[in-house]
């Protein structure tokens, strides 16, 4: 009855939200387990097949929606959790929603996006059959501790879980960590030198067994190649899933296995979270004739690369730790034409109130010759300046207001525009977007 | 330029580089070369361990993972007497986040006490770790007309003894969650957990650690030249206006 009360109350509780105008994907969890802690645990069963959780610090949102559509796309029903919220509210709104009013629902396969911190408290409810992690870097420090902290907490959910198999980047020496002792482990990577070598933030970068200085054959951006260590002998493991023959010239292509996959994506990160969907796929045996499809009908979240034309393309790219900057900043700088650029980071507690990181974005690398104008935005927008400041990099525009900056964008000779803003600046930055567009008279 | 010059040596950046400590380094050359003081910074690292105590006028000692900071500070026992000298002596040492209980006597982590530098007559108990002092913290400290402004995260309680504190805590959990004061300034050392960019928001106080720095060593040093410290000021005043 409790059970019954509680999807009630969640299904209720999204209508409301909706009526109001408000997409909670967080809210009716949290009341259907205020009514029923053990929600989930009486929801699994509804489950036929198996239980797929995606986590690590960049990329699961898209990587969990990824093989969401995958799995939808071969024709199986799947609960995800894909509006996005990745805590244990997220999954029980999820699993509450897909119910009927009987409080029953038949479902092939669960994906859930699962947030780090939130892996021991999820697990405790629901035991993954397979784990797929993307990589670990620093995120959101005042919310995780360190990075340690997070791979402690990792690796103590998954001791939790019934020997589920790994999926893992075996590019990110943190993240292979995962599999060192551990039968069930494959990993995925990228199988040859891709981009021009330079030297950023590599914060993963000791060698997880002996913490000696780790040295790479080459490597790919942060802490992710092909390394290995010198005193120890650890290294990157057999990559049982290849990325090969990647080309990047007009979006994405590369080869695994025998396929050839190519997308009109922005952005070299994808390669890994398109591999971790192949490798996923794979792993659990499931025939993908509809891969490909689903790649390319796959419609990416807000603020992924996301173009939206107001007389000249205006690109929103969501960044939030130095590792996603870094490589919004590469693929701004692979774009040729003139453009303007405008950086947004607020400081509300979803997004880390701790903007110390900003210090360690290179963000020097964002002055190149067909830079038009700069300009930094969001709650922390002097700090941002401040960043500027101490590398001796002119900012043309210091604003709060969004809008006024994009208009200004929007006026300058210009081709393109790029906003790459932190989390709660992005949904605030699109509807601004939205807005512009409707009042150009445009669809 | 001027004939002026400082040499600033930063510790181990490749192991400590967890909380953007550039921030600070950069904040420091900046403020001096717009003054036309000369700088130059060298990195003492994993390839290159040496340090020239009698050429360096200030040390900055970042933060990193406990694992970190401890791999470091078995490097930095090597020079344990040439850093209390150094400091004894008037030398110029920023130590932030997980440098600073480093700079203490003793330490305690769940292996048992052990040794630091001896710089400062500190103790920090890393036991309760798991339990982190994390947000936003304000500072008013002797001297400095404006507040000082940082982020704190950090697991160790340091109980800084007779020490005078480098600020009264005003917002934040300081040193050990409870005294009410954070950081300590001895000498020329200062020593905070107020992590990362610390510096860049609070020109004051690196204009502070710069003169004195400068005057520890040329007696004929009087003063800095103002700067424009409108930007600074301003990132300041969002978190004091946000917090007070």
């Amino acid at each position: 009855m409790r059970k019954i009360l509680a999807i009630w109350a969640a299904k209720l509780s999204a209508v409301a939200g909706r009526i109001m105008g408000k997409n909670s994907s967080s809210g009716p969890g949290t009341i259907a387990l205020k009514i029923c802690p053990d929600l989930i645990e009486r929801l699994k069963g509804n489950i036929r097949h198996k239980v797929i959780v995606t986590c690590g610090t960049n990329g699961k949102t898209t990587t969990n929606n990824l093989i969401y559509s995958a799995l939808t796309k071969c024709g199986y029903s799947v609960v995800c959790n894909n509006l996005g919220a990745n805590m244990l509210s997220g999954v029980a709104t999820a699993l509450a929603l897909e119910c009927n009013w009987l409080g029953s629902f038949k479902v092939d396969y669960a994906c859930l996006e699962v947030d780090e911190a939130s892996t021991v408290r999820v697990f405790e409810h629901i035991k993954p059959d397979y784990v797929v992690i993307t990589n670990l870097f620093r995120d959101q420090l005042d919310r995780y501790g360190e990075v340690d902290m997070t791979v402690e907490l990792i690796k103590k959910a998954l001791s939790m879980a019934d020997e589920p198999v790994l999926i893992l980047n075996g590019d990110d020496p943190v993240t292979a960590s995962f599999g060192h002792g551990y039968k069930n482990a494959v990993y995925y990577g990228i199988g040859e030198q891709v981009l021009r070598q330079t030297d950023d933030t590599k914060e993963g970068r000791y060698c997880t067994i002996c913490g000696a200085e780790q040295k790479y054959n080459y490597f790919h951006y942060s802490q992710l190649g092909d390394y290995y260590c010198p005193m120890c002998g650890n290294k990157r493991p057999k990559l049982d899933f290849e990325a090969k023959n990647v080309n990047l010239t007009n979006g994405l292509a590369f080869s695994v296995g025998n396929t050839r996959v190519s997308l009109n994506y922005r952005g070299f990160y994808n390669i890994y979270n398109i591999l971790a969907v192949y490798s996923a796929m794979n792993t659990m045996g499931i025939k993908y004739d509809s891969f490909k499809t689903a790649l390319e009908e796959y419609k990416p979240q807000v603020g992924r690369m996301e173009e939206i034309n107001l007389g000249k393309p205006v690109i929103l790219n969501l960044a939030k730790n130095p590792a996603g900057f870094n490589q919004a900043i590469a693929t701004v700088l692979q774009d040729p034409r003139k453009k303007d650029v405008i950086f947004a980071v607020n400081d509300a507690p979803s997004d880390g109130q701790d903007v110390s990181w900003l210090w360690d974005v290179d963000f020097d690398k964002i002055v190149h010759n067909e830079l038009n104008t700069l300009s930094v935005s969001g709650t922390r927008k002097y700090d941002l300046a401040l960043r500027f400041k101490y590398s001796d990099i002119k900012v043309d525009n210091i604003s709060a207001d969004m809008r006024e900056l994009m208009q200004k964008c929007l006026a300058t000779d210009a081709e393109v525009c790029y906003a790459l803003v932190n989390y709660t600046a992005l949904f605030g930055t699109e509807k601004i977007m939205l807005d512009i567009k409707k009042e150009r008279g445009g669809k | 330029m001027s004939d002026f010059k400082l040499n600033i040596v930063h510790l181990y950046p490749d192991i400590l580089n967890l909380y953007g400590d550039k921030g600070n380094i950069e904040t420091f050359k900046k403020r001096l070369l717009w003054r036309g003081i000369n700088v130059d910074v060298k990195e003492c690292t994993c390839d290159n361990t040496q340090i020239d105590f009698d050429e360096t006028d200030v040390f900055l000692l970042g933060g990193g993972t406990e694992r970190e900071q401890k791999a470091v500070l078995e490097k930095l026992l090597e020079h344990k007497k040439e850093f209390c000298d150094f400091a004894e002596n008037g030398g110029t040492i920023l130590a932030v986040c997980g440098g600073f209980p480093l700079l203490g006597k003793e330490l305690k982590d769940k292996d048992g006490v052990f040794e630091g530098l001896g710089v400062l007559d500190i103790f920090t108990d890393l036991t309760k770790s798991e339990n982190r002092l994390i947000g936003n913290v304000i500072l008013e400290c002797e001297g400095l007309s404006d507040k000082v402004v940082g982020f704190e995260n950090h697991g160790g309680r340091t109980d800084i003894k007779n020490h005078t504190p480098l600020g009264k805590v005003l917002k934040g959990l300081g040193n050990d969650g409870k005294s009410g004061f954070e950081g300590v300034v001895y000498k020329n050392v200062t020593a905070t957990y107020l992590h990362g960019p610390l510096l860049p928001k609070n020109p004051e106080l690196c204009d502070k650690i710069l003169l004195k720095a400068l005057q520890n060593k040329y007696s004929d040093f009087t003063e800095l030249l103002p700067l424009n410290d409108e930007l600074e000021k301003a990132a300041n005043g969002y978190i004091t206006e946000k917090y007070l």
